[in-house]
């Protein structure tokens, strides 16, 4: 095959070109043609339809994530902001911590463990790439039904590829979620989030600037996995007929990214970068184009100094491979020389592949001829961008007519306590330690708290013991029965769940995991969860730095329910300080914060008793939530508690079943006045937790939340061996533990 | 003088700036070590910290075994340097033959992260002497290959000389023979277990107890009397 270079391009206007193979429309397809004022080269058409796919240039979302920017909250701590590989916010002390959540869900579908295992390795190189050093990942995994057969095959497949990758790395994995839903069958969600800290002088950006400045692609050789990777597999939708397309997902090495984590924070410890960009989807299309798009513009590379793994690569095909552990450094001339040195000291293999130029052309030449010839913004920046039709679902009023408070509730105290015994041992609330116990929480000797507390925290300085906490959380089912507040909820629960453990909330990245855009009803849920999530940061106080969108999660004409998986980032200035979920100490008080109401839409009760999805999920109180959160930190802060829980999914009974089991203590629980049994364990309302709290400072303790106006309820009193509901039930903790712990063990060995 | 413990760096080493640290809680002078370099810096005992030293590729510790900076940890150990190797350092210990037997996959095929029961059984070895024979501790494990095998005769020989030094308590976590945590060799400067007593050296982190500490103290107190 002759190469198909720029001259050549000129020459043929009318050759045939595969742009709608390649996932291009034809409107799209001409606009490269109007932009070049030609028709592309082959090398050309990979760049633009692999960076013009619906992952790479979010053309879909683009005008909904508009308003994260346009509402974000005043915030001081914002350093850098929407756009770059990840938000960074200062956390005090002279550091800064940078923190994204990324979707790898259509790999880890066709292949669980490459595909779980390069979702940790990307989200790694983001966070590396602004010059920090990655502490800390998590996962919020989401599944089809625990006793379908393909979840058998999926899900132990994913976990071995994030343990498999992330315990190979030295990160402990400190949170994250499991969840399963039949709607998630063909389209398991597989999110996965990293924590990274620096110092404020050694924030790194993806720019290029500096003509002479050598471009250099340090990592791994570059090899055939993963081609066509974005454009194929993020933007189809599955279906039984198409062809098997194993072959597009990546396969990673761990070992080779560790290597490149530590020479690359030697790199920058020595000050050897002016820009830095990691090799992700769209790999060398994306790293070039950005680069040079965010800096001065020109850029001249030589591709066939690109070290291979296959030598027989065509070079456009060496331009979309998605091999992983790659990165790509800009660097001055002078300091090429000991940049090439330590990479050489960590075996890592980095070669010039060549500089920044004058001008404002990305010009991409194989063997001395031109294949490229581009202005890099419209490759990178300035692609495609949809006003996509969006309408309400013909449908939602009924599901919300179909109000689960009207459900069948138990008969009597036997009936209860069945159903809270078989609650507790539901797949969606039962232990996942079988899964967590497949990663490493304590390497780096800094993880303070790890799943399954409400949030993970690690320490980030050993003198000061300040820390950073993380939770991660998202309830489909919510979302279902209403966009705007189940985006909304996400973030309240992610929120408290942060402030249950002592931190105070600073910044939010969210995982807009959708089903197709193309669907009007799936736009409108997209629309409406984001104007949720936006006006709740701004209420809340706590800015999007970043984030991901991943759409076209469906399966034929069936989409998953609307999944926003959002993180809350917090900061602790004692880490001595943080509040574990335990309930450790026979005699302490427990209070219940916040008020609850007939809230069962959406519920785990109402799924797990009645399998039934309807209703109204909880009313947000965002105010409520800060002010619970100003009480819950306060509280730790003035080791007023020793134990805090937020109360979500499964409501009270949950909560307290897990504290209890993870202390090892009994508890007694009085049903508060005006309320029903029923209804005080199993409502889900929004703006709670639970707290024990020592006698001695009790009175402190209730003052504080009266005079600040939280309602506060003792309910009980942690005691003995058993969890007992007075007047209505009792149950032992083996026989709660029992329950708890075996029902994940046993859908999966 | 202050003693001086090297924790070696390897490709893939995890564990390493986790053992400087509790190197230095004890009250030693932490000094990395790089698997390149033969010079061990006029240390006075060596840690190989876990990890997946090159990947664990081929086999765990199977190539780290052959690196410049295990010429002299071998040599040194053979000549009575106290030597401590944790998890893919016990790995390391036994490709090198400074310790008998080997470590297979874990019984459960799964990479297991958790607290771990064990029973000091030997608390005369450079690395346990502040323990008290039969003392009960906990301290976090978390490997894939972590079954440690060896034929009868060895195993006899362990139990009879008395060189098995850690065994779990609380449930076999990967199959190890005769429940075998961790062993020395006959002169008690060489000790190799797989799990982490570097990573229970701070009531707040990890597992809330400091159960792995007397480790580090021992041998400093071994190297100060010796």
């Amino acid at each position: 095959m002759s190469l198909d270079t720029v001259k050549h391009a000129t020459d043929t206007p009318d050759a045939d070109q595969p742009w709608a193979e390649l996932g291009l429309k034809e409107d799209e397809y001409a606009r490269i043609r109007e932009i070049l004022g030609r028709r592309p080269t082959g090398a050309e058409l990979a760049m633009y339809s692999v960076m013009w796919s619906e992952h790479c240039s979010y053309k879909s979302s683009k005008v909904h994530l508009k308003q994260f920017g346009d509402k974000a909250p005043e915030n001081d701590a914002m350093l850098v902001g929407i756009g770059e590989n990840a938000g960074v916010v200062d956390v005090g002390q002279g550091y800064a911590v940078t923190f994204k959540v990324e979707s790898h869900n259509h790999p880890s579908y066709i292949e669980p463990y490459q595909g779980a295992a390069t979702g940790v390795g990307g989200i790694v190189r983001d966070i590396l790439a602004m010059g920090a050093r990655p502490v800390a990942v998590v996962d919020p995994l989401r599944f089809g039904a625990a006793d379908h057969p393909d979840t058998k095959r999926v899900l132990p497949g994913v976990v071995a590829g994030i343990g498999g990758y992330g315990n190979c790395l030295g990160l402990p994995n400190i949170g994250g979620e499991v969840v399963f839903d039949p709607c998630y069958q063909g389209n398991p969600l597989v999110n996965a989030g990293c924590i990274g800290v620096m110092k404020h002088e050694d924030i790194h950006l993806a720019q290029a600037s500096g003509p002479g400045n050598k471009v250099i692609l340090y990592g791994a050789r570059t090899g055939g996995d993963g081609i066509g990777g974005v454009s194929v597999l993020a933007s189809e939708t599955f279906d039984a007929t198409g062809p098997a397309k194993r072959p597009a997902v990546q396969v990673g090495d761990p070992f080779q990214e560790k290597l490149l984590i530590e020479c690359t924070l030697e790199i920058f410890g020595e000050k050897l970068v002016a820009g830095i960009q990691d090799l992700g989807g769209a790999g060398l299309s994306c790293a070039t184009s950005e680069l040079a798009s965010a800096g001065s513009g020109g850029m001249r590379v030589d591709l066939d100094t690109v070290p291979l793994r296959d030598a027989t690569l065509s070079p456009e095909e060496i331009l979309m491979s998605e091999s992983q552990e790659r990165m790509c450094a800009i660097v001055e001339p002078a300091k090429v020389a000991r940049f090439l040195e330590i990479c050489e000291k960590w075996d890592v293999i980095a070669t010039v592949i060549g500089e920044v130029t004058e001008g404002e052309r990305l010009e991409i030449f194989w063997h001395g001829e031109q294949i490229v010839d581009v202005p890099p913004r419209t490759v990178a920046h300035e692609g495609p961008v949809y006003h996509r039709p969006y309408a309400r679902p013909e449908w939602q009023d009924a599901l919300q007519a179909d109000d689960a408070g009207k459900l069948p509730r138990p008969a009597g105290s036997a009936e209860l306590r069945e159903q809270v015994l078989k609650l507790v041992a539901s797949p969606n609330q039962a232990s996942k330690a079988w899964i967590t116990d497949q990663y490493d929480r304590f390497v780096q000797g800094n993880t303070v708290l790890a799943q399954p507390e409400d949030a993970g925290m690690v320490r980030i300085d050993e003198k000061t013991n300040l820390g950073v906490a993380m939770a991660t959380d998202g309830n489909g089912r919510y979302t279902k029965l209403d966009p705007y507040t189940g985006a909304q909820l996400a973030l309240a629960e992610s929120y408290r769940n942060v402030a249950a453990s002592g931190a105070r909330p600073l910044a939010v990245s969210d995982c807009l995991n959708f089903g197709s855009p193309e669907d009007p009803g799936v736009m409108w849920q997209f629309a409406e969860a984001t104007r949720g999530l936006a006006d709740a940061c701004l209420k809340l106080g706590t800015p999007v730095t970043g984030g991901n969108v991943s759409l076209y999660n469906q399966t034929g004409d069936t989409a998953i329910h609307p999944t926003p998986v959002v993180a809350v980032l917090g900061v602790i200035d004692d880490v001595n300080r943080r509040t574990p979920i335990a309930f450790a100490e026979e005699g302490q008080l427990i209070y219940l914060l916040g008020d609850t109401k007939e809230e069962f839409g959406g519920s785990a009760w109402s799924q797990v008793i009645h399998d039934h999805l309807g209703g109204l999920p909880p009313a947000v109180d965002l105010d409520r939530e800060k002010l619970l959160g100003e009480i819950l930190i306060s509280a730790s802060r003035d080791g007023m508690i020793d134990a805090a829980h937020d109360l979500s999914d499964g409501g009270l009974v949950q909560a307290v079943v897990e504290s209890c089991l993870r202390g090892g203590k009994g508890a007694r629980l009085v049903v508060p006045d005006g309320l029903s049994a029923f209804t005080f364990l199993f409502s889900e309302s929004a703006g709670r937790a639970i707290v024990s709290v020592p006698r001695s400072e009790e009175l402190r303790f209730t003052d504080m939340c009266g005079a600040r106006g939280l309602p506060v309820t003792r309910i009980g009193v942690v005691d003995g061996e058993e969890v007992e509901v007075q007047g209505e039930f009792t149950l032992p903790l083996a026989e709660l533990k029992r329950a708890h712990e075996e029902t994940i063990p046993a859908l999966l060995v | 003088m202050t003693t001086r413990v090297g924790v070696v760096t390897f490709p893939g080493t995890l564990d390493d700036r986790d053992s400087l640290r509790a190197v230095r809680l004890a009250g030693a002078e932490p000094v990395s070590l790089w698997h390149r370099d033969k010079d061990l810096k006029q240390v006075d005992a060596v840690v190989l910290a876990g990890g997946f030293s090159y990947g664990d590729y081929l086999r765990a510790g199977a190539i780290s075994r052959f690196s410049p900076v295990m010429e002299t940890v071998i040599e040194q150990a053979r000549a009575g340097m106290p030597v401590l190797g944790i998890c893919n350092g016990f790995q390391i210990l036994t490709e090198s033959h400074l310790l008998p037997g080997a470590m297979l996959r874990n019984n459960h095929l799964h990479f297991i992260c958790r607290d771990q029961k064990l029973r000091v059984e030997n608390a005369e070895t450079a690395w346990t002497a502040d323990y008290e024979a039969g003392q009960e501790i906990s301290v976090p494990l978390k490997n894939i290959d972590g079954r440690y095998v060896a034929d009868e005769r060895v195993l006899d020989e362990l139990e009879a000389e008395g060189r098995v030094a850690f065994r779990y308590l609380d449930g076999n976590p990967n199959g190890s023979l005769r429940d075998i945590a961790g062993i020395t060799n006959a002169e008690g400067n060489v000790v190799g277990l797989m799990p982490h007593p570097e990573h229970a050296v701070e009531p707040l982190i990890g597992t809330g107890r400091t159960d792995g500490l007397a480790f580090f103290t021992s041998v400093i107190k071994k190297l100060v009397t010796a």
